[in-house]
C-alpha cells in the first residue's frame, strides 16, 4: 500500500496560502489589542454567527476529527449519539438557561463564575484542573499535527543544535508551535476565534468531495447498508440491550451517561467552548451562539462519521486495506481520514483536504491555549499571584502566558509521543474531574441555598467516586491498569464506552447527593443580594432584543430541537 | 472587533477557488488524473463552489458596504 502522499506544487501553494492568511489575520488584529479584555475576551464584541461557528470548531480538533472517524468504523451509526443526544440538548440548555448567568454576571471565565457563586476554593480547584487539562489537549493536537505532517511531507532532517537532535517530527512540532504562538500573541482570543471560523469552512469544503466520491464508490446509501452489519446502520434500534449493538451500551447508559452527564458536563461547563459564547457582542448574541453552532453540528457526522463507515464497508468488500497499528495485528482506525484522502483526492483538492485537516489540528491547539490564557491570567495570576495591578500589566501577563502555554504544550506533545499510557491516564483523570461538575452547576444555578463548602466537597467526592468506580470495573478483554480494575474486579462492561458512561453516572450522582446533603448541614454564607444574577430565582428574566420573532433564542431552540428529533427518527 | 472576518475568509476562498477552477479547466479530460476520483473533475467542482462562496463573503463584508457608502 502507498504510504506517502505525492503532493504537487499546487497542493503546496494551497497549504502555503492558508498559512499566510492565518498569520495575516493575527497581524491585522494586532492594533486592536489595547487592553486585557480585548486580548482575553475578544472585547465581547463578536457577532453571533462568528462565535457560533467557533463554538463547534473549538471542539473540532484532532481528537474529534480522528476519533469520530475511527468511531464511525467501530460503532457505525451509533456514533451519531455523540452529536444528537451527546451535544444538542446540552447546547439548547446552555443557550436558554445557563448563558444568562455566564454572560450576565461579571464573570470573565467559568472558574470566576464559581468564585462569585460559591467561594475561592471551588474556583481554585476548577481553575487548576482546567489549566492542566487545556495544555494537555493542546499538546495532543500538536502531536497529531506533527505526526500528520511528517507522513504527508517527508523531509530529510537530521540536525544537531547545541547537542539536541532535531528530526522531522521535532521540526514540524516546532514550526506549528511557532505559527500558533505568533498569531495568538498578536491577536489573542479574536485570532483564535477567527481562525476557528476559517477552519470550519475549510473542513466542510475540503471533506465534502471525499464523502461524495466515497459514497459513489460503495454504491450510495444502499451500498453502505449492503456491506455493513445491520446493527451499524441504526442509532437506536439496537439500543435495547448492550450485547446487541457495537457500542456495548444500552439505552439508559446512552441517555443518562452520555446524553445527560457527559454532554452537559462538557458543553455547559467547559470554558473552552463557553468562552466562545462569552465573546459575543450582546446577551442575545451570546445565547444564540450555541444554537447557531448546533445547526452545523447536526450535519458534521456526514463529514466525520460517514468516512469511517465508508472505510469499513470498503474493507468488507475487499477493495481497501486499512493499515495495522504499529507492531500489532489490530486495525488502526485512526488512519481512516488520511487513507481516504490519499485514495480519492487528485492534486489540487488533496492540498485542500490536507489544509482542512491541519487547520483543525492547529486551531485545536490555539483554542486550548486561548482558554488557558484567560483562566491563568484572571483566575490564577490575578487571584493568587499578583492582584490589584493595572490593566496594562494583565495584558502583558496574558501575552506572556501565551508563550508559556505554547511551551508547556510542546512538552505535553512529547509526553503524548513517548508514553501512550500516560495519555490514557490523563484523559481519565480529566473525565473524573469533569463528570461531577455539572451537578455543582445544576444545584448552584437553580437552588439558591447551595453553599460553597457543599459545592467544593461535592466536586471532590464526585471525583473520588469516579476513580473508585473505575478502579473496580474493566471493559471486556482489558487487563487491570489504566483501563480500570486497579482496586480489584467487581464488574465487567461490554466496552470501554459503557464503562466511561457508567463512571460518569456514578460521579455525577455522588456529587449531586453530597452537595445536597452538605448544603443542608452548612450555613449559607452569601446573601440573596450577592447571588443576584448568579442564581435562577434571584435573577430578573432577560428581555430579548431580537428584531424578528424567528431570531429569538427560544424559537431557535425549538427549531434546533425539532431538526435533531427528526434526524434521530430518520436514522433510528 | 475592528476587522470584519468576512474579508479574510472571502479573499482566501476566492484565491483558492480561482486556483482550483483554473487547475480543473486545464486538466479537463485528463482521465488518468481523475481516475482515482472515479472520473469526476473534482478540482473544477470544488473550485467553483469556493469561488462563489468567497465572492459572496466579500460582497457582504464591510469592504463592499463602505465603498457603496462613498459613492
Amino acid at each position: 500500500m502507498q504510504t506517502t502522499f505525492s503532493l504537487g506544487t499546487i497542493d503546496w501553494t494551497i497549504i502555503l496560502i492558508y498559512f499566510v492568511f492565518v498569520l495575516g489575520i493575527g497581524w491585522a488584529l494586532k492594533r486592536y489589542m489595547k487592553d486585557s479584555s480585548a486580548f482575553l475576551e475578544a472585547g465581547r464584541s463578536l457577532p453571533a454567527w462568528v462565535t457560533g461557528l467557533a463554538f463547534i470548531s473549538a471542539n473540532l480538533g484532532a481528537i474529534e476529527m480522528i476519533g469520530m472517524a475511527a468511531s464511525g468504523a467501530k460503532y457505525g451509526m451509533m456514533t451519531i449519539h455523540f452529536y444528537f443526544i451527546g451535544a444538542i440538548p446540552a447546547m439548547i440548555f446552555l443557550a436558554i438557561f445557563m448563558m444568562p448567568f455566564y454572560y450576565g454576571s461579571k464573570a470573565r471565565s467559568v472558574p470566576e463564575y464559581l468564585k462569585l457563586r460559591f467561594d475561592e476554593k471551588t474556583r481554585g480547584f476548577n481553575a487548576f484542573a482546567f489549566a492542566i487539562m487545556t495544555v494537555f489537549s493542546s499538546g495532543i493536537s500538536m502531536y497529531a499535527l506533527a505526526m500528520l505532517a511528517q507522513v504527508i511531507m517527508p523531509l530529510e532532517i537530521d540536525w544537531n543544535i547545541l547537542g539536541l537532535h532535531i528530526g522531522e517530527f521535532d521540526f514540524y512540532l516546532l514550526v506549528s508551535a511557532v505559527i500558533v504562538l505568533v498569531y495568538m500573541v498578536l491577536g489573542g482570543l479574536t485570532s483564535a476565534i477567527y481562525n476557528e471560523v476559517l477552519q470550519f469552512f475549510l473542513i466542510v469544503i475540503g471533506f465534502a468531495p471525499l464523502v461524495f466520491i466515497g459514497l459513489k464508490e460503495i454504491g450510495g446509501w444502499e451500498g453502505l447498508k449492503a456491506n455493513l452489519p445491520e446493527n451499524m446502520m441504526h442509532s437506536w434500534k439496537f439500543a435495547g440491550s448492550a450485547d446487541a449493538n457495537p457500542l456495548g451500551v444500552q439505552w439508559f447508559g446512552i441517555l443518562f451517561g452520555l446524553g445527560f452527564v457527559l454532554s452537559f458536563g462538557y458543553w455547559c461547563t467547559n470554558f473552552l467552548v463557553v468562552q466562545r459564547a462569552m465573546a459575543a457582542g450582546s446577551m442575545s448574541a451570546a445565547r444564540k451562539t450555541p444554537l447557531i453552532g448546533a445547526l452545523p453540528k447536526m450535519f458534521l457526522p456526514a463529514l466525520v462519521v460517514i468516512p469511517g463507515m465508508i472505510a469499513l464497508a470498503l474493507t468488507n468488500v475487499g477493495t481497501l486495506e486499512l493499515p495495522l497499528k504499529e507492531g500489532t495485528m489490530v486495525t488502526d482506525f485512526d488512519k481512516v481520514i488520511p487513507v481516504l484522502l490519499m485514495r480519492y483526492m487528485p492534486v489540487g483538492v488533496l492540498g485542500l483536504g490536507l489544509t482542512g485537516l491541519m487547520a483543525s489540528f492547529m486551531s485545536g491547539m490555539a483554542g486550548n491555549v486561548s482558554a488557558f490564557n484567560t483562566v491563568f491570567t484572571f483566575d490564577i495570576y490575578q487571584s493568587y499571584i499578583k492582584p490589584n495591578k493595572s490593566d496594562r500589566h494583565y495584558l502583558k501577563v496574558g501575552r506572556w502566558t501565551t508563550v508559556v502555554g505554547v511551551l508547556i504544550s510542546i512538552m505535553t506533545a512529547y509526553v503524548a509521543k513517548s508514553f501512550n499510557n500516560v495519555m490514557d491516564f490523563l484523559q481519565l483523570v480529566f473525565a473524573f474531574v469533569n463528570a461531577p461538575l455539572f451537578a455543582t452547576f445544576l444545584l448552584g444555578m437553580f437552588w439558591k441555598r447551595t453553599t460553597g463548602h457543599a459545592a467544593f466537597w461535592g466536586l471532590i467526592g464526585g471525583t473520588i467516586s469516579a476513580a473508585i468506580h473505575h478502579g473496580f470495573t474493566l471493559p471486556a478483554g482489558a487487563v487491570a491498569g489504566v483501563k480500570g480494575g486497579f482496586f480489584g474486579l467487581v464488574q465487567t462492561y461490554p466496552s470501554e464506552m459503557a464503562q466511561n458512561f457508567w463512571t460518569a453516572i456514578y460521579a455525577f450522582s455522588t456529587a449531586l447527593i453530597l452537595t445536597f446533603v452538605i448544603t443542608l448541614l452548612t450555613k449559607k454564607l452569601k446573601t440573596d443580594d450577592e447571588l443576584k444574577g448568579l442564581v435562577y430565582s434571584l435573577t430578573p428574566k432577560v428581555k430579548d432584543d431580537s428584531k424578528y420573532w424567528y431570531q429569538k433564542p427560544q424559537v431557535m431552540a425549538v427549531i434546533v430541537g425539532a431538526i435533531a428529533i427528526a434526524l434521530s427518527i430518520i436514522f433510528w | 472587533m475592528g476587522l470584519d472576518i468576512k474579508i479574510p475568509i472571502g479573499l482566501m476562498f476566492t484565491i483558492l477557488g480561482l486556483i482550483l477552477t483554473i487547475l480543473g479547466l486545464v486538466t479537463m479530460g485528463d482521465t488518468e488524473m481523475y481516475e482515482q476520483a472515479l472520473g469526476y473533475n473534482i478540482n473544477l467542482f470544488s473550485g467553483l463552489i469556493m469561488l462563489v462562496f468567497g465572492c459572496f463573503m466579500l460582497f457582504t463584508s464591510t469592504l463592499f458596504k463602505k465603498k457603496k457608502a462613498e459613492e
